[in-house]
């Protein structure tokens, strides 16, 4: 049993929980996820690593409410217990000094970007963040990111905070302004990946993005999370999640990731109605992203 | 002690071979219970009477453990069922797991004297018989364990090699903890083999035995993630590794449309089946595609066992598509029979070349080619090769891949200074499963690529052995 150390709503339907796991709390190191069961009919569940605390031996994770699992999730609380964690999974995001590194998070995309970012800062390069939402409430670890950037632009698609647009329409200005960048790291939903790796892709600014394709063993063994990247066939959970984004088939992972869309409807209408009342945002979440 | 009260010995060769009862094709295919029944106390004494008791027993060398057949067929004659599971499990820990799936009819069965004439004995059958009689009349004992030996060994992976080298360490009074990455302890018995063939509740009754004899588990342990085996040696204290992490790496044709949403590999469509428990979805949470009409690519064991999966999770029709001719399947000849039985349609000779797909990027057709039987290859076949401008296309909404699996790369990836072979199996000594590091023993699936349940535990047998030894004189 893995208890829950603290639980709580950071934004509108993400959650923050810290969780005891000493061993990957030691272990993890920044671009890692683990897995989660919260019940014995529980679905293996796959979330970054967000931080952790190897003193206490907690990890801690954010996530977005999309469908029943994360639902179940965010109703756990402190003292709460998840049944089975694994980790840390995945391989390790590649640091090195590169120079001018732009790290983009858009909605909870930002969550997975944090500790990525911070090994980045640390590893003596120059961070500039560009961290987006699609409104104001959904906006998460503004000044975390601000903490760790050389500089940070905050957009909102709706212009309710910040500078309006897209992190497209932020990263398109630093380029047009000269800036030399080095490196891009882009995480968040498949379409916001996707329109990064075409800005970028022109520059031949090599851009690293973080996929999310559906797991279930996360050890390699099934095959689930396959996804095309420079017409080779990958493996996310073992040779990932992090890869070229100007090599991945987004298409197909956007395709892929709504195999159970009807499965996961019904799983969900099954438990808000158990429950009585109504949960979840009401606004269906992007499919396929970490959004 | 007799539990039931013996019949005279009838005259040898006078009785056929006993059937044992099971569910009929068209009721089990709408449940995941088992097949079949099982034999009564009754059918199984006629069945051991049968047995000639054999000076020079043929059907001993026939299994890979060295099973003593004769002595315990005769104590189940005797009517002594309990006498007969210890005497099997002197030489095999999981006597109720082989008995239904080891490939009797090319083991212990095939050299049976009483085939050459008529049919052999029914031994695989006797051995579940006895072991489900230990175990459901509370008999299993616990046996007496040897002083502490104060060495610890590590255990990665609680497949049938690691759950039995376990099994014969702490026995003989090492400290011993089982480290496995899935949430559940197993391995394919676990996640790969459906309930229909082999309950669940059987398998985890067999970890538990381990455990109750003092090894320790835990899982949600992936060793090369979570722990390395340097660290397991280094940091943890262990003396001596054990890695038996099994043949998990699924393979794909790589032909186009392979990544088509409907596309499944047999390990991921059994996985949720079984270990995940889609069939129960939505009570479990882990769905599994409610299936029409499906393709299953392959002609082993795991081919059927995917196929009759499908059955049972409602498809209305089911395609076995092999390139070969029924005669090569690598399937148990039991296997094949019970998938036919139930109305899985084989496509023998057809081997697909591409997976065609909607709008919507869902699997629609598998494009096939007829193949036809030309000069025998390594493996002795004869080599399928295609018929010109014989190209069709079978219309489905599932295909499940189920044409092998390799070795899952990440312990050696994480393990420098162990060697593998070209494949990515472990390189290990034959009899004492020794790898190319020192304290560091093989065995199973990872080292011999896929293989059987009994093979995997005649390695861990032999391994433990071998560990054992060096324990105790440190040499390698
Ligand atoms: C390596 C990795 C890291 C991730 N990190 C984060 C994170 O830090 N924060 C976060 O909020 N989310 C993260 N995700 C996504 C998260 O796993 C899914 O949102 C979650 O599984 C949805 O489960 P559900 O039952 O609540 O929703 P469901 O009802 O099952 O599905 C809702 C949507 O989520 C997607 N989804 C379903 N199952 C999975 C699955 N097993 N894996 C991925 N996507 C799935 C589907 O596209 C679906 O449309 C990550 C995914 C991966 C693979
Ligand atoms: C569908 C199917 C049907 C089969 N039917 C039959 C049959 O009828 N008869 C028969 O004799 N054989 C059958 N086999 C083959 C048989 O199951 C295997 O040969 C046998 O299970 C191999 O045992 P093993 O202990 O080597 O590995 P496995 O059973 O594969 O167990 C390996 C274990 O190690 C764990 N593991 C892997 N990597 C790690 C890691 N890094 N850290 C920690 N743990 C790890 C895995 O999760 C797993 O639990 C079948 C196989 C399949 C897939
Ligand atoms: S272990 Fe398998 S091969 Fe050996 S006697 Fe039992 S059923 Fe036969
Ligand atoms: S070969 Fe057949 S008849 Fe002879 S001892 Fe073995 S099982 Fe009995
Ligand atoms: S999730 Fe099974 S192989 Fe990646």
């Amino acid at each position: 049993m893995f208890p829950i150390l603290e639980s709580r709503e950071i934004a509108k339907n993400v959650h923050l929980q810290r969780i005891h796991s000493p061993r990957i709390a030691r272990k993890r190191k920044a671009g890692q996820f683990l897995i989660l069961r919260r019940a014995d009919n529980g679905e293996r569940i796959p979330l970054t690593i967000v931080g952790s605390d190897p003193g206490e031996g907690s990890v801690t994770i954010i996530f977005q409410v999309v469908g029943k699992s994360t639902a179940e999730f965010a109703r756990m609380k402190a003292g709460d217990s998840y049944l089975d964690v694994v980790g840390p999974l995945g391989l390790a995001t590649h640091i090195e000094k590169f120079g001018t590194v732009v790290g983009i998070g858009g909605g909870i995309g930002t969550a997975p970007l944090l500790p990525i970012a911070t090994s980045i800062k640390q590893g003596g390069n120059r961070l500039i963040s560009i961290v987006g939402a699609r409104t104001k409430d959904l906006l998460i670890l503004e000044d975390d990111m601000r903490a760790i950037s050389d500089e940070i632009v905050v957009t909102t698609d709706d212009g309710s905070y910040a500078k309006k647009g897209f992190v497209t329409t932020a990263l398109q200005e630093l380029i047009d302004r000269g800036e030399k960048i080095d490196l891009c790291i882009a995480i968040g939903p498949v379409p916001m990946m996707r329109a990064v790796a075409e800005v970028t892709r022109p520059h031949q600014i090599k851009t690293v993005v973080s996929l999310n394709p559906i797991m279930v063993d996360a050890t390699g063994m099934c095959g689930a999370c396959r996804v095309s990247v420079g017409g080779a066939t990958k493996f996310v959970c073992v040779d990932g999640p992090e890869f070229d984004g100007h090599q991945v088939d987004f298409k197909e992972l956007v395709m892929r990731n709504r195999a159970y869309l009807r499965e996961e409807k019904t799983a969900m209408e099954r438990f808000e109605h158990k429950d009585g009342k109504c949960m979840g945002s009401g606004t269906p979440a992007p499919v396929g992203g970490k959004s | 002690m007799a539990d039931v009260t013996p019949k005279p010995r009838p005259k040898p060769f006078s009785i056929p071979r006993q059937p044992m009862p099971e569910q009929p094709p068209m009721v089990r295919v709408k449940n995941f219970k088992e097949v079949p029944y099982g034999l009564t106390p009754d059918l199984a004494i006629l069945e051991a009477t049968r047995c000639i008791q054999c000076k020079n027993p043929q059907c001993v060398p026939g299994c890979p453990v060295s099973v003593q057949i004769p002595e315990f067929i005769d104590l189940v004659a005797k009517g002594k069922f309990v006498e007969a599971a210890r005497k099997i499990k002197e030489t095999n820990a999981l006597p109720a797991v082989c008995g239904r799936v080891c490939p009797q009819e090319e083991q212990c069965e095939l050299p049976c004297v009483l085939g050459k004439k008529g049919e052999p004995v029914a031994i695989g059958r006797l051995e579940r018989f006895v072991a489900d009689f230990e175990r459901v009349t509370g008999n299993v004992e616990i046996p007496q364990v040897a002083s502490p030996t104060g060495k610890r060994v590590a255990v990665v992976g609680a497949g049938p090699a690691g759950l039995t080298v376990a099994g014969d360490l702490v026995q003989m009074g090492h400290d011993v903890t089982i480290f496995e990455a899935l949430h559940k302890p197993g391995g394919v018995l676990m996640y790969g083999i459906p309930e229909f063939r082999l309950p669940k509740e059987i398998v985890q009754a067999e970890v538990e035995y381990i455990v109750k004899l003092g090894a320790k588990l835990e899982c949600n342990a992936v060793i090369g993630k979570s722990i390395t085996i340097d660290e397991l040696l280094a940091e943890e204290g262990f003396d001596a590794v054990f890695i038996g992490t099994g043949a998990g790496l699924p393979y794909f044709m790589n032909i186009p449309g392979e990544n088509l949403i409907g596309v499944y590999s047999a390990n991921e469509y059994l996985t949720r089946a079984n270990l995940m428990k889609a069939y129960a979805f939505p009570e479990a949470d882990t769905p599994l595609t409610k299936s029409k009409h499906v393709a299953v690519v392959g002609g082993g064991n795991v081919a059927m066992d995917a196929a009759r999966t499908a059955m049972r999770m409602g498809a209305e029709k089911v395609y076995v598509v092999y390139r070969r001719s029924k005669k090569e399947m690598p399937a148990r000849i039991e296997e094949i029979h019970h998938a036919e039985e139930e109305g899985i349609e084989f496509h023998l000779l057809t081997n697909p070349v591409a997976f065609h797909g909607n709008d919507e990027a869902w699997v629609t057709e598998v494009e096939c080619l007829k193949m036809e039987l030309g000069e025998p290859d390594a493996s002795g076949r004869r080599r399928p090769v295609p018929v010109k401008g014989s190209e069709f296309r079978l219309p489905v909404d599932t295909v499940i891949m189920s044409i092998g699996n390799g070795a899952n790369p990440l312990v050696p990836s994480t393990t420098p200074g162990l060697n593998t072979n070209k494949w990515g199996n472990i390189l290990a000594d034959q009899e004492t499963g020794k790898t190319s590091k020192k304290g560091v023993f093989a065995g199973g699936d990872i080292v011999i690529g896929a293989a059987t349940v009994i093979l995997a535990m005649g390695a861990g047998r032999k391994a433990a052995a071998a560990i054992n030894e060096y324990l105790k004189t440190g040499a390698w």
